[in-house]
C-alpha cells in the first residue's frame, strides 16, 4: 500500500516537474534572452601579486604604510572605516608615539565637556576612524544620491576582494574606445549610455559606477619612502592596506594553521601506526587475495 | 542488548565498583563504545562518519558556546558584534572560523553518512528506526544551520531569512499570517533575529538528545556492514575499543587535516562576500542563493515554475520538504532482501548512472542563478528524484535478482569460515 501510494505520488511530482520543463524549454526556445551589455562587458578583476597572498604570505609593513596615507588622503574624503581603530595601526610597524600623534591628526565625535553639545575633538588611539559623513543623508547629499560604502570590510564583501579594489581603482576607461577580444563596446551596444553622474568602468558589475576617478595621476600622494606614486602603484598599495583593515589577523592566522597542521598531522600519523599494529592480528594473513566486496 | 560473546565490564577497583553500584556510567560508556560492543570486523571508512559527526556536534557547540559569550542577538550590533569577535577578542577569528566552516563540514560529514546509509541500505529492518531518527537529526540540523546563517546579520543572512520564511507565504489563506508570526513581524527584524538566536542556541541541544537515541537505537541490532549480511558468530566481530577507537582516531586526523586546511587558509572559501556588507532592507542582493549545503533543495524549490491546479510556488515548497520527508519511508519503499548495494546490480546502475548524477545537477543548479540553462536541468534532475525514491527504488528492488552474498562476515574477510552444523553451538559460552 505504502509502496502503491508513493509510486503514485513520485509519478505525480516527476509530472508537474517536466510540464514546468517543457513549458521553460519552449519559452527557451523560442524567446531567446538576449545579452546585456553588463553581461558581455563586465570583467573580472585582474591578478595584482601581494606579499599576503598564499599560506606563507606575510604584511608588507611599508606597503601598508604607503596604502594607509593614499586612504588618509584619498579614500577617507568619503569613505569611513568604521571598524578599524587607530591602535590597530601599530600593525603597520608604528610606534606607540606616532599611532597617538597619528590619532591627533583626526577629529573625532566628542562631547563638550562643559556644555553637554556635541563636538568634535583630536582622536586617540582608541578612538575608531571617523566617518567623513554624519549620516546616511548626508552622505547621499554629497554623493549624487549613491552611498560611499564603508571601506573595513570592503576586500571580504567583494568576490576576489583585493584584486577587484586593485583593478577597479585602476580601471576606469573610455566607454567609446573600450573593447574585448576586438569586439567594441559601441559598435556591440550602440544604445549604452553613461548616465550623468555616473563614470564608466568594466570591473563595476553595472559598468556604471557613481564614484568618479579617485586616482587620477602620478604623484596624487607624495610617498614617505620615495616610491613613485604612478596610479598602479596607489591602487595596490590602498588595496593592500584595506586588506589588512578587513582581516587585521590573516597573518596570524595562516601561521597558527601551519602549527595546528603540523600538530595533527603528526598525530594522524601515530593514529595510523597504532592501528596498523592493533589490526594486524586480525586481517587476513594472505594478503595478496582480495577480499570479496568489503 | 548486545552479543552473548560481548566483553562484560569488571570494575578494576575499589572506587570504580563503589561507581558501579551508585551509577554504572562508566559500564554504559564500556558498553555503547568500549570494549563491551561487538562491531562487525568488515567495516570500511565509509563507517567513520558517525563518530566524525558526533566530534562536529561537540565541537559545533564548544565553539558556539564561546561565540554566544560575545555576540550581540540585537539588529543594531549584531554585524558589529561578529567584528568585534573577529579583531578584538582573543582568538575570537579562530572560534568563528571554526564555527562557520565547522558547519559546513559536518554537513560534509552528515552527507557521507547519509550516501552510506543509501548505498549499503542501512536503513533496512531491523534498523528502521535508527534511520528515522538519523532524518529528524537532519532536519533539526538544518534548522539549526539555516537561524545560524542568519545571526550575523549580513546581507545575506537577512535575505536569507526573508525569502526561506516567505515560503510560508506560499500556503494558501493563512500562509501570510504564518510568516508574519513566525518572523514577528513583517520583515526579519530584531524578533527575528533573537528568536532566531535563541532556537540556534537550544536546537543543538535537541540534536544532542536525538543522536543519544540515534546510538540507543544502534546498540539494539548493532552496526550494519558492507556485505550486509548479519553477525553471525564471534569470529565475525571485533570489540570497539580498541580496534574502532583506533580507526576512528586515524579516521578524526585525516578530517581535521582537510578541516584546519580550510579554517586558517580558506575560511572564507565556503562563505558568501555579500555577508560582510551589512544587512540592508532597502537593497537587495543580486544573487540570492542559501550555503552550499541547502543547494540541492534550493533547485528542487526553484524547478516548479509552472502554475498546475495550486500555485508554481507551493508545489515548490510541497517538493522540497517533500524531498527529505520521503527518506523516512524509505525502509518500506526498498523491499531488497539484500542490503549492500556491492550484490544489487540494478539497484546499484540506478544509483551511480542515474541518483548521484541528478544530485549532482541539483547541486549546481541549487547555487546558480535562477536562469536558463539551469532550471530546466534542475527540472529533469527533480523530476528523477522523486521517481528515484518513490517509484524506481520499490520497483527495482522487487524485480532484480540479487549476486551471491558471502555465507558470513567471516568469510568475506578471510575467504573460509567454519559453517555451523545443526546442533553446533557457535556462540562460546559467555
Amino acid at each position: 500500500m505504502v509502496r502503491l501510494i508513493s509510486i503514485f505520488v513520485g509519478i505525480g511530482f516527476a509530472f508537474v516537474a517536466m510540464v514546468a520543463f517543457v513549458i521553460g524549454v519552449y519559452g527557451w526556445a523560442t524567446e531567446p534572452t538576449e545579452k546585456t551589455a553588463e553581461y558581455t562587458f563586465h570583467l573580472y578583476p585582474r591578478d595584482f601579486q601581494f606579499s599576503f597572498e598564499g599560506p606563507f604570505g606575510r604584511w608588507d609593513q611599508v606597503e601598508l604604510q604607503r596604502g594607509y596615507k593614499v586612504y588618509k588622503e584619498v579614500c577617507a574624503a568619503c569613505h569611513g572605516l568604521e571598524f578599524v581603530a587607530f591602535r590597530n595601526l601599530a600593525d603597520l610597524g608604528y610606534s606607540e608615539a606616532q599611532i597617538k600623534a597619528e590619532a591627533a591628526n583626526w577629529q573625532v565625535p566628542g562631547i563638550d565637556p562643559v556644555t553637554g553639545e556635541a563636538t568634535t575633538r583630536p582622536g586617540t588611539p582608541t578612538d575608531y576612524f571617523p566617518s567623513p559623513y554624519p549620516n546616511d543623508v548626508a552622505a547621499r547629499a554629497a554623493n549624487n544620491n549613491a552611498i560611499p560604502p564603508d571601506l573595513s570590510l570592503i576586500t571580504k564583501a567583494r568576490p576576489n576582494g583585493t584584486d577587484y579594489t586593485a583593478s577597479l581603482l585602476t580601471g576606469y576607461t573610455d566607454p567609446n574606445t573600450f573593447q574585448i577580444d576586438g569586439k567594441l563596446l559601441r559598435q556591440e551596444f550602440p544604445d549604452f549610455t553613461v548616465p550623468e553622474g555616473l563614470h564608466f568602468n568594466p570591473y563595476f558589475h553595472s559598468l556604471n559606477i557613481a564614484m568618479a576617478p579617485p586616482l587620477t595621476s602620478t604623484g596624487q600622494v607624495t610617498y614617505d619612502d620615495g616610491t613613485e606614486a604612478t596610479i598602479r602603484q596607489m591602487s595596490h598599495d590602498v588595496a593592500a592596506f584595506l586588506t589588512w583593515a578587513a582581516e587585521p589577523k590573516m597573518i596570524e592566522r595562516k601561521q597558527t594553521g601551519w602549527a595546528a597542521l603540523g600538530f595533527v598531522l603528526f598525530a594522524t600519523v601515530l593514529a595510523y601506526l597504532a592501528k596498523q599494529q592493533i589490526w594486524a592480528p586480525v586481517k587476513p594473513k594472505n594478503r595478496k587475495t582480495k577480499p570479496n566486496a568489503s | 542488548m548486545s552479543f552473548p560473546w560481548a566483553k562484560q565490564y569488571q570494575p578494576a577497583n575499589g572506587f570504580t565498583k563503589w561507581i558501579d553500584e551508585k551509577l554504572p556510567l562508566p559500564r554504559l560508556v564500556y558498553n555503547a563504545v568500549g570494549a563491551g560492543y561487538p562491531v562487525p570486523r568488515n567495516l570500511n571508512y565509509m563507517w567513520n562518519f558517525g563518530v566524525l559527526a558526533g566530534f562536529c556536534l561537540m565541537m559545533q557547540i564548544v565553539t558556539g558556546v564561546v561565540l554566544a559569550m560575545h555576540y550581540a542577538a540585537n539588529a543594531q550590533v549584531a554585524f558589529a558584534s561578529v567584528e568585534h569577535i573577529m579583531r578584538d577578542v582573543n582568538w575570537g577569528w579562530l572560534m568563528r572560523y571554526a564555527h562557520a566552516n565547522g558547519a559546513s563540514f559536518f554537513f560534509v560529514v552528515i552527507y557521507l553518512h547519509i550516501f552510506r546509509g543509501l548505498f549499503y541500505s542501512s536503513y533496512k529492518a531491523p534498523r528502521e528506526m535508527i534511520w528515522i531518527l538519523g532524518v529528524v537529526i537532519f532536519l533539526l540540523m538544518m534548522a539549526t544551520a539555516f537561524m545560524g546563517y542568519v545571526l550575523p546579520w549580513g546581507q545575506m543572512s537577512f535575505w536569507g531569512a526573508k525569502v526561506i520564511t516567505g515560503l510560508f507565504s506560499a500556503i494558501p489563506l493563512v500562509g501570510e499570517p504564518i510568516q508574519v508570526w513566525l518572523l514577528g513581524g513583517y520583515a526579519p527584524d530584531n524578533a527575528a533575529l533573537n528568536r532566531f538566536y535563541s532556537l540556534h542556541f537550544l536546537l543543538p541541544f535537541v540534536i544532542a538528545g536525538t543522536v543519544i537515541l540515534h546510538i540507543w537505537a544502534l546498540h539494539i541490532p548493532g552496526s550494519s556492514n558492507p556485505t550486509g549480511v548479519e553477525v553471525k558468530s564471534e569470529s565475525d566481530t571485533v570489540p570497539f575499543h580498541p580496534y574502532y577507537t583506533v580507526k576512528d582516531g586515524f579516521g578524526l586526523g585525516i578530517f581535521l587535516l582537510v578541516f584546519f586546511t580550510f579554517v586558517f587558509f580558506l575560511p572564507n572559501f565556503l562563505g558568501h562576500p555579500d555577508n560582510y556588507i551589512p544587512a540592508n532592507p532597502l537593497s537587495t542582493p543580486a544573487h540570492i542563493v542559501p550555503e552550499w549545503y541547502f543547494w540541492p533543495f534550493y533547485a528542487i524549490l526553484r524547478a516548479f515554475t509552472t502554475d498546475f491546479i495550486i500555485s508554481a510556488k507551493l508545489w515548490g515548497v510541497i517538493a522540497m520538504f517533500a524531498s527529505i520527508l520521503i527518506w523516512f519511508l524509505l525502509p518500506w519503499l526498498d523491499r531488497s532482501p539484500v542490503r549492500s548495494g556491492h550484490y544489487r546490480p540494478l539497484f546499484r546502475k540506478f544509483f551511480w548512472f542515474g541518483f548521484m548524477p541528478a544530485l549532482l545537477v541539483l547541486f549546481i543548479c541549487g547555487g546558480a542563478p535562477a536562469e536558463q540553462p539551469y532550471i530546466m536541468l534542475s527540472q529533469l534532475a527533480t523530476a528523477y528524484y522523486f521517481l528515484h525514491f518513490l517509484v524506481i527504488l520499490p520497483i527495482v528492488s522487487a524485480m532484480e535478482t540479487p549476486e551471491e552474498l558471502p555465507y558470513s562476515i567471516t568469510q568475506a574477510v578471510l575467504h573460509s569460515d567454519k559453517k555451523p552444523v545443526l546442533g553446533e553451538n557457535t556462540s562460546p559460552a559467555v
